[in-house]
């Protein structure tokens, strides 16, 4: 038996939905603004193939235009015409009506940095910085495992709290605060940053996060205000080290 | 004249009537551009002429010659259509290009200096050398960009103004016309749509290579939002420019073999989209966040950088591509002895490059260190162009001498596959217009970047928002204009008619020829 096109389309339709939704029975939810993204483009698709010959849209459109014209079918007519200005209503009355959900913020986690920072009674430049203990790494390889674990010390001191003690951001304060801190393990943080960049970050903390992180500001601490400076900058060389993760370094 | 075809030809002229019009209402919004801008903005436009002037000067007279070529071109059209005198007309056709090239080139240096300043020191003073100024960091990855995109661009608008006329074609002459020109149009579009993310791409890492905030700013700040609506318009085209060649099947009788396998296509583009639009920083309602954890999402984060957007455009561009191999041959039966060898022999490349780009885009995302993240667009791209090159070349040698299935029917389109071609106009005068904006605000409180600085009392960057509305009312407007043109250029073909005739004037066909090059003219 031939399935109708419209039901095949609407059949398509909740197949796409039910995969999109997969994910959130296991923990790791789709967020629903893409969610509603993805099912705009996927009801575009379908209804594009389904229209690419005229066959298959006179199938696709005849069931919709003889429930409009066909006389015998104004049983079905009404109950259609009623049934979906309901299911309109109750869509835009779930979306309207009031919660006491925070709104939702569309803030930039990476901001692009100031081009110098005031730290330390000095004044760097971000876009040259380096990290001078980094060339350790190839110069003096003991030297540089030294100031590694020295990071480290700075870290289990300092940062564990929050980052974590896997620097998975699992810290024992972490699920407190909004946003949430950020994991140093994957790819997704400090293996996409410059070293200046994290440099940066950790100095000035969330306070100095410009307008775009905002409204929100994060409850990193400004740690130019408690650390010295190399001490940063060995943690910095902890955090790549400990995660595997190679900072980014520009051409040229 | 590789073709003897007097379609193009025609067709060539019809638009060439219609640039006439939009030259003029160009001129005119040039001439309000430029003095707003020194109205609102003397000083800056005080600075920028005393760098430029001679550039200026030079524009202005150029532009003379852009009238002067173009007039001859269009008047001299009936005068100069046979031999050595269509060569003539020919050259005066290729220097009104060569001279609008010209012209963008050097506006180009302008918009570019603002960006990336070049030939003046740090305090913005001119050091005597204006060919630094002109040829600053910028300027060359601008001038690519621009240019192909002004084919695709024109191409789009050619097919817009197909569509129009197909829908409003009285006849089956006139609607398989204009059939043809929509499909001709389309196909320079969609050519020159291919290469236009590697040149942004291009153009994407010279920023970075200029000034790492920008970069950062561009890529990685607020504006990463719109790179994500250009991911979805991106999308868009694409997906309208397929389904203009699927529905073109329909022209052919023998489509009926390969209709069957449009939706794996529209199924492979529709993942490699989602994947391509899919952000790397979500919106996230708060309970999302905390079910998740963090911003990053553990299977959709790595999603949303580079190694796996190029891995998707690569694959939406080799699947294009094979919808159109698939239309090329809907109404073909190829009678060369290898056909079936050949038809593998693609098949083969087509897996082999999939495989590929797939493979790269997995292990340089995924298992190797930032550095090399963008290592592996270069062989994806390699591959891309491996498969359109080689799989065209097997086409075209496979098909020589084919047996038609039946009658190619031109005019046997659906209506709505036309607003496909309407959608692909409006989805690239958007797209340029948003990211236009974004060149700008990178500069954000910068007028020159790092060389003079905007103080007037009302500067401010906009938000994304208010960005977005602007520039959709200003591509409503333009819209408007240019539907205006096409209805303009109408206007003049026609006459009031007797009531005893029964038809329009149809311009008569011409036996002579002129390869199409759309005129592109925009900012
Ligand atoms: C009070 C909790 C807390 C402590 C303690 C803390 N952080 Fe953070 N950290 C955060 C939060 C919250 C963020 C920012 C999240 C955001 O902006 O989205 C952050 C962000 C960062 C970032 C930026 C990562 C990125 O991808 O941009 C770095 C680097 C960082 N922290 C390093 C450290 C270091 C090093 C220490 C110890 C010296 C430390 N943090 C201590 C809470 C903390």
């Amino acid at each position: 038996m031939k399935i109708p096109k419209l039901l095949q389309f609407a059949v398509l339709v909740l197949i796409a939905y039910g995969i999109f939704k997969a994910p959130g029975w296991f923990g790791v939810p789709i967020p629903g603004s893409l969610i509603m993204m993805y099912m705009f483009f996927a009801v575009v698709t379908i209804l594009l193939v389904m229209t690419s010959t005229e066959k298959s849209a006179q199938e696709l459109f005849t069931p919709i235009k003889a429930l409009v014209d066909d006389p015998s079918k104004a049983m079905t007519r009404n109950v259609v015409f009623a049934v979906i200005p309901i299911i309109g209503a109750v869509i835009v009355f779930n979306q309207v009506k009031p919660s006491f959900e925070a709104p939702v913020e569309l803030r930039a986690t990476h901001p692009a940095p100031p081009s110098t920072l005031r730290a330390f009674n000095k004044s760097f430049n971000i876009g040259t910085l380096e990290n001078p203990m980094r060339k350790l790494a190839k110069e003096d390889p003991a030297k540089f495992k030294e100031l590694v674990k020295e990071g480290g010390v700075v870290y289990y001191r300092n940062c564990f709290y929050c980052h974590g003690d896997k620097l998975d951001s699992k810290g024992h304060f972490a699920q407190g605060f909004n946003p949430l801190p950020l994991p140093f393990q994957g790819k997704d943080t400090i293996a996409q940053l410059q070293e200046s960049f994290v440099f940066w970050r950790i100095s000035t903390g969330g306070p100095g996060l410009p307008k775009e992180s905002t409204p929100w500001l994060s409850s990193m601490p400004i740690w130019k205000d408690l650390l010295t400076e190399d001490e940063i900058w060995k943690a910095i060389l902890f955090i790549y080290d400990y995660t595997g993760n190679v900072p980014r370094s520009w051409e040229k | 004249m590789a073709t003897k075809d007097e379609r193009y030809d025609k067709m060539a002229y019809e638009f060439i009537k219609v640039s006439i019009t939009a030259y003029s209402i160009t001129a005119i919004i040039g001439g309000l551009l430029a003095f707003s801008l020194f109205m609102f903005y003397p000083d800056f436009m005080k600075y920028m002429t005393r760098l430029f002037g001679p550039t200026m000067l030079a524009y202005a007279l150029i532009f003379f010659a852009e009238s002067a070529s173009l007039y001859i071109y269009y008047y001299g059209w009936h005068a100069m259509h046979y031999g050595f005198l269509k060569w003539v007309h020919l050259t005066i056709g290729l220097v009104l290009n060569a001279v609008g090239t010209m012209l963008m080139f050097l506006a180009n240096s302008w918009v570019t200096f603002m960006l990336s300043p070049g030939g003046v020191d740090a305090a913005g003073a001119f050091q005597g050398d204006i060919w630094k100024v002109i040829h600053n960091f910028l300027w060359n990855p601008i001038n690519l960009h621009r240019f192909v995109a002004n084919i695709a661009y024109g191409g789009s608008i050619v097919g817009a103004y197909a569509a129009y006329r197909f829908l409003s074609a009285r006849n089956e002459t006139e609607k398989a016309h204009y059939d043809w020109m929509g499909y001709t149009a389309n196909l320079i579009a969609i050519g020159a749509l291919l290469p236009l993310p590697f040149a942004g791409y291009w153009l994407t890492a010279e920023i970075y290579a200029y000034s790492q905030q920008m970069g950062i700013t561009l890529m990685g700040g607020v504006f990463a939002w719109l790179f994500i609506t250009q991911a979805v318009i991106i999308g868009a085209l694409f997906l309208s420019a397929n389904y203009y060649l699927w529905c073109g099947m329909e022209r052919s009788p023998g489509a009926y073999r390969y209709t069957k396998y449009i939706k794996y296509i529209a199924g492979v583009i529709a993942v490699c989209f989602l994947v391509w639009f899919t952000p790397h920083t979500l919106i996230l309602k708060p309970w999302e966040l905390k079910t998740l954890g963090g911003q990053y999402h553990p299977f959709l984060g790595p999603l949303g950088i580079m190694p796996a957007k190029n891995t998707a455009v690569n694959n939406m561009l080799i699947f294009t591509f094979l919808s159109f191999l698939l239309y090329r041959r809907a109404n073909k039966i190829p009678t060369v002895s290898w056909a079936a060898a050949g038809s593998a022999i693609q098949a083969a490349i087509f897996i082999a490059a999939i495989l590929n780009i797939v493979y790269l885009g997995v292990y340089y995302g995924y298992f190797t260190n930032t550095v090399y993240k963008v290592a592996s667009s270069v062989p994806q791209v390699a591959s891309t162009l491996t498969v359109i090159i080689s799989c065209m070349v097997i086409d075209v040698l496979m098909f020589k001498g084919a047996k038609d299935v039946g009658e190619f029917r031109w005019g046997k389109m659906p209506q709505r596959s036309q607003y496909a071609l309407f959608l692909l106009a409006v989805s690239f005068t958007w797209l340029m217009g948003l990211m236009g904006f974004i060149r700008s605000a990178i500069r954000q409180h910068w007028h020159v970047y790092t060389v003079m600085r905007d103080n007037s009392l009302d500067a401010f960057t906009p938000t994304i928002g208010y960005a977005a509305k602007v520039v959709s009312i200003a591509t409503v407007i333009f819209m408007a204009i240019v539907i205006f043109i096409f209805w303009l250029s109408q206007l003049s073909a026609k006459k009031q008619e007797d009531k005893s005739k029964l038809h329009p004037e149809v311009i008569p066909y011409e036996p002579a020829a002129k390869p199409l090059k759309p005129e592109t003219e925009t900012e």
